[in-house]
């Protein structure tokens, strides 16, 4: 397929593929894989265990798998312009989506996130995370581009809206996560020291009163701090990366997947570090910091700042899910219902998540300039092919 | 307005990308330079915490690695829900020997989600056939409820019971594992352990007070209780309470220089694993909850404190011949020996004039004082929930009257294990000490506060001798173990009357006084006098025997070695001394020669 492909190829799919990052798209797939083979290894047990056919969820993620991979792939299309769009309907589509939740929400375990479509539910909130990022880092940009234009007050006002919405769920982990995107951005466009010391200080007191104003929050906290009551979850948890070892106890040789309710979502790395042990953990670990490695490193040879902030949010987005939901399982921070990218179970974390590279693929392929987009351009070239030849020939460098 | 602002942005996107190629330029905004100097900063951050995982994962599988240990306690499912189960398990409570009185088992609870039963009516039927005790009727009422999917059925199945439903194969019958609370002495301890509820939360006794040390602690909470010297005491006060057709009664042993208590029994009592089934009656701890007029066992204090105060000697004497009358009431001896009475003869036969008219020497504001000192005006400390407050007249309503009664121990309730408490010290050499029911550990150092001299303390224990050797507690008297004490016979108040025939009869003593180990106390509810005791219901007769049938049988199991009660070094020690008395009375002559 790659030797089909020409450089001096012009059609759609051969820019595509010589513009876009291939090697974090590949970086991705692998993850997918290594996922796909997890919920293999760890759903039949808990499906069987709670009465549902033994492959009911390895279906379901299935089913999920191919339109995410779809729009993944058809996202990456995109261009800059054409991806501020997206998110813009997007985040329309998922601020009424939020607002939604808390009417007609579905309560489970304290909490309203999910809000049923037929046989299906969604978590709006997954998919709000990657709009925002996109929002925010265009509001900024164009704030950095022209100082007149309020755009870091716009970004402030989106991202209270937001957290306001997060917060009455509440969803303590995705409101973590959304700040932590909002703060990237202002970080990398310069926000002053001082600044970040005054918002550390405001995220301590944010988590503070996050402990005494929601009580689900708090008995995780509490739980997480009593070292003799880690609580059941977390302890199977330890005690499957303990039998593991370094090389695993083998291929559908774990037992954890059998005593833990979420093995299949929240616990996947658990049961990667019990069946494929620490070479399991250690690859997984990897792959999470390659994509965030190379997507960081690319993003410094980028001089638009809408594509730098976007882009970054993204991957901090990305980054610090997986992170957190691997400290979660390795008791480094309390339990927070938060997926493995790619490799938890779960529908509406799979299908954002693949809107989410789906866009960092697109804004992080190589233009000749910035903004416009393929279609326009492979119009243009029609038109003028001189300024295409002087285009195709800055991919050589 | 969106639509400007749309423009607006697109305008600005426009402006950027028309100054394409910055960087073949070779100029960049500053802004630019800083975002790329942050963006490095950032992805070290975050490596560092990928860095992290990497530490930790490898400190969980290589350091922490624990294959076997774990294999063998999830490879066997019921090992691992034992292991998991060790840790949520409500702590056992044990005696001071360690004997295991309250622990905690994992039982099937059966339930029923009606929705999956496929025939009500047959189903119901082979399951009563197991479990007779469930009405046929009811279980099928049960099975038969619509839009509901759990139902209790029977809690806390045997494990024969909970094998032989599983084999029955009914589609729709579940299990929930459940912790049961399980007494293994039955109603022995009930007061003292009280019970749980079926969440396992302590509501009665030291289930109660120790609830969050129970439900945290692996280690078993050990009493004070003596489980040998429990059933001793219970059984001697159950056969006393049938042989007199008595309502109730109570008793408590209690170790005189720690406080612990080796043993406490309030009846009647319950089955505290079947407490749902217990009356109030029984589930009342008379001797922290019950306050009482304890008659007699008061002169006791009332001499101490008239002795540590200095107003009497054992040679001071009051004029008893004549009863005392103050407005309307009279104070009068019961079968008086209408005379003049030295101290010692005040108490040996218990005399309420001579205790009344020795209080007002002392004056009510010392006698308050000391009463106060003894612990009688506020409620005990013991740690169980079921403590009443003793009741007494209030500093303004204190009158003379109220002196004298309280002096021989009428006009004030005080719950059995305060007056325990207050008389210990008069054994003890003088120190108040907090009645505890846990085991103090030998290490642990024992706060006490002084109350009465030593002095003091050992002329009481020759007053609580003499009773034994000539006055109402010749009952109680064993050979060997030195009994020391005071009878007391108080008249309950039926309709607002002090009652003649309706008594609490007691005793209070101590043993063996030559070196006072532990206190007693026992009181028995409205004992109807039999043919044995010549008809009367008093202390003397029914108490002091009960106390040394008790004392007989506990001293050696508490390891008291008897003592030739006749050694000069003994006698010394526990006689009242005559010499220098201006009486020198026959009975007394009589005790000399014992």
């Amino acid at each position: 397929m790659v030797k089909s492909f020409s450089r001096n190829d012009t059609s759609l799919l051969a820019r595509w593929w010589w513009t876009v990052d291939r090697l974090s798209l590949a970086t991705i797939l692998f993850i997918i894989v290594f996922g796909s083979i997890l919920i293999f290894a760890a759903s039949p047990a808990v499906a069987e265990r709670i009465g549902l056919d033994s492959y009911h969820f390895v279906i379901r993620q299935f089913i999920f798998l191919i339109p995410s991979l779809f729009i993944m792939i058809f996202v990456s299309f995109f261009s800059p312009r054409q991806i501020q769009y997206a998110a813009l309907l997007l985040f329309a589509v998922t601020f009424i989506g939020l607002i939604l939740t808390l009417v007609i929400g579905v309560e489970i375990k304290g909490a309203k996130r999910w809000i049923g479509l037929g046989m299906l539910s969604l978590q709006p909130s997954e998919f709000a995370k990657p709009a925002f990022a996109i929002l925010s880092a265009w509001l900024i940009a164009n704030r950095l581009e022209n100082p007149h234009f309020p755009g870091k007050i716009y970004s402030f006002g989106l991202f209270i809206l937001i957290m306001a919405l997060l917060l009455a769920q509440p969803d303590i982990g995705m409101a973590v996560v959304m700040t932590s995107i909002w703060f990237t951005q202002f970080f990398i466009a310069g926000l002053p020291f001082i600044w970040i010391a005054i918002i550390i200080c405001f995220g301590v007191l944010g988590i503070g009163s996050a402990y005494f104003l929601f009580p689900h929050a708090a008995s995780r906290i509490d739980k997480f701090l009593d070292p003799s009551n880690i609580g059941y979850q977390i302890e199977k948890s330890l005690e499957a990366f303990m039998r593991g070892g370094i090389f695993g106890r083998g291929p559908g040789e774990g037992r954890v997947k059998e005593y833990l309710p979420d093995a299949h979502a929240d616990f996947v790395f658990a049961v990667a570090g019990e069946e494929f042990g620490l070479i399991a953990c250690l690859i997984i670990i990897g792959l999470f910091t390659f994509v965030l490695y190379r997507g960081l490193k690319r993003l410094m040879h980028e001089s638009n700042m809408f594509i730098v902030l976007a882009a970054s949010g993204l991957l901090v987005q990305f980054a610090l899910q997986a992170i957190i939901n691997m400290a979660s399982t390795l008791h480094l921070i309390p339990t927070k219902g938060m997926t493995l990218p790619f490799m938890s179970y779960g529908g509406s974390s799979l299908l954002a998540l693949a809107l989410n590279i789906g866009m960092l693929l697109a804004l992080t392929r190589r233009r000749g300039d910035s903004g416009d987009s393929f279609i326009n351009k492979t119009l243009n070239q029609i038109k003028t092919p001189t300024r295409a030849k002087s285009a195709a020939s800055l991919h050589h460098d | 307005m969106i639509q400007k602002l749309m423009e607006h942005l697109r305008h600005n996107n426009h402006h950027e990308s028309d100054d394409s190629h910055p960087r073949m330029q070779g100029i960049l905004p500053e802004f630019v330079e800083t975002a790329h100097s942050r963006i490095f900063i950032l992805n070290l951050f975050f490596i560092a915490l990928f860095g992290l995982m990497v530490l930790r994962v490898a400190d969980l599988t290589i350091i922490k690695y624990k294959p076997t240990q774990f294999c063998a306690s999830l490879e066997t499912g019921e090992e691992e829900s034992e292991k998991a189960t060790l840790q949520t398990k409500r702590g056992e409570i044990v005696d001071r020997n360690g004997i295991v009185l309250a622990t905690s088992l994992f039982t099937a609870s059966l339930y029923a989600d009606p929705s999956e039963i496929i025939d009500p009516k047959e189903s119901a039927k082979q399951l009563v056939s197991l479990l007779p005790e469930l009405g046929l009727a009811e279980i099928e009422a049960k099975l038969s409820v619509e839009n509901k999917r759990f139902v209790w059925l029977q809690r806390h199945l045997t494990p024969r019971q909970h094998h032989d439903i599983n084999a029955l194969g009914i589609p729709g019958l579940h299990f929930e594992k459940t912790e049961k609370r399980v007494y293994l002495h039955g109603p022995l301890a009930s007061h003292v352990l009280g019970f749980s509820d079926t969440d396992s939360n302590g509501i009665a006794g030291v289930e109660h007070s120790f609830n969050d040390y129970l439900r945290t602690n692996s280690k078993p909470l050990q009493l004070s209780l003596d489980i040998r010297i429990q059933h001793i005491l219970r059984e001697e006060i159950l056969q006393t309470i049938d042989k007199h057709k008595a309502i109730g009664g109570m008793g408590t042993v209690m170790d005189v220089q720690t406080g612990e208590i080796v043993a406490m029994v309030s009846l009647p009592d319950f089955d505290p694993n079947q407490a749902n089934l217990a009356k109030d009656v029984e589930r009342f701890n008379a001797n922290t909850a019950g306050v009482y007029e304890l008659g007699s066992g008061l002169k006791l204090l009332t001499a101490a404190m008239a002795l540590d105060s200095g107003k009497v000697t054992f040679a001071s004497g009051y004029d008893a011949s004549h009863p005392i009358t103050v407005g309307r009431q009279q104070i009068h001896d019961y079968r008086g020996q209408k005379r003049y009475l030295t101290l010692p003869e005040i108490i040996v036969h218990s005399s309420n004039i001579g205790a009344a008219k020795m209080a007002m020497d002392v004056g009510a504001v010392k006698q308050r004082e000391y009463l106060a000192r003894f612990g009688l005006f506020k409620p005990t400390r013991i740690e169980l929930p079921e403590v009443s407050r003793p009741l007494f007249p209030s500093t303004q309503n204190w009158k003379d009257v109220n002196t004298m009664t309280i002096a021989f121990g009428h006009g004030m309730a005080v719950s059995p294990v305060q007056m325990l408490s207050a008389i210990s010290t008069l054994v003890n050499g003088g120190i108040l000490y907090r009645p505890t029911l846990v085991k103090k550990q030998s290490s642990e150092e024992i706060f006490g506060e002084r109350v009465i001299s030593e002095k003091t303390s050992l002329q009481s224990c020759k007053l609580m001798r003499s009773v034994v050797l000539e006055g109402t507690g010749r009952k109680a008297a064993v050979p060997g173990y030195l009994v020391a004490g005071k009878s007391g016979t108080a008249e309950k108040i039926k309709n607002g009357r002090y009652s003649k025939t309706a008594n609490l009869a007691s005793f209070i003593g101590a043993f063996p006084i030559h070196a006072p180990r532990y206190v007693v106390f026992v009181m028995i509810d409205e004992p109807k006098g039999t043919k044995e005791t010549a008809g009367y219901a008093t202390g003397g007769w029914i108490g002091s025997p009960l106390a040394g049938r008790v004392i007989k049988r506990i001293a050696p199991i508490l390891g008291i070695q008897p003592v030739d009660e006749n050694d000069p070094s003994i006698l010394k020690r526990t006689l009242v001394n005559y010499t220098g008395s201006k009486l020198n009375g026959v009975h007394l002559a009589a005790v000399k020669t014992r």
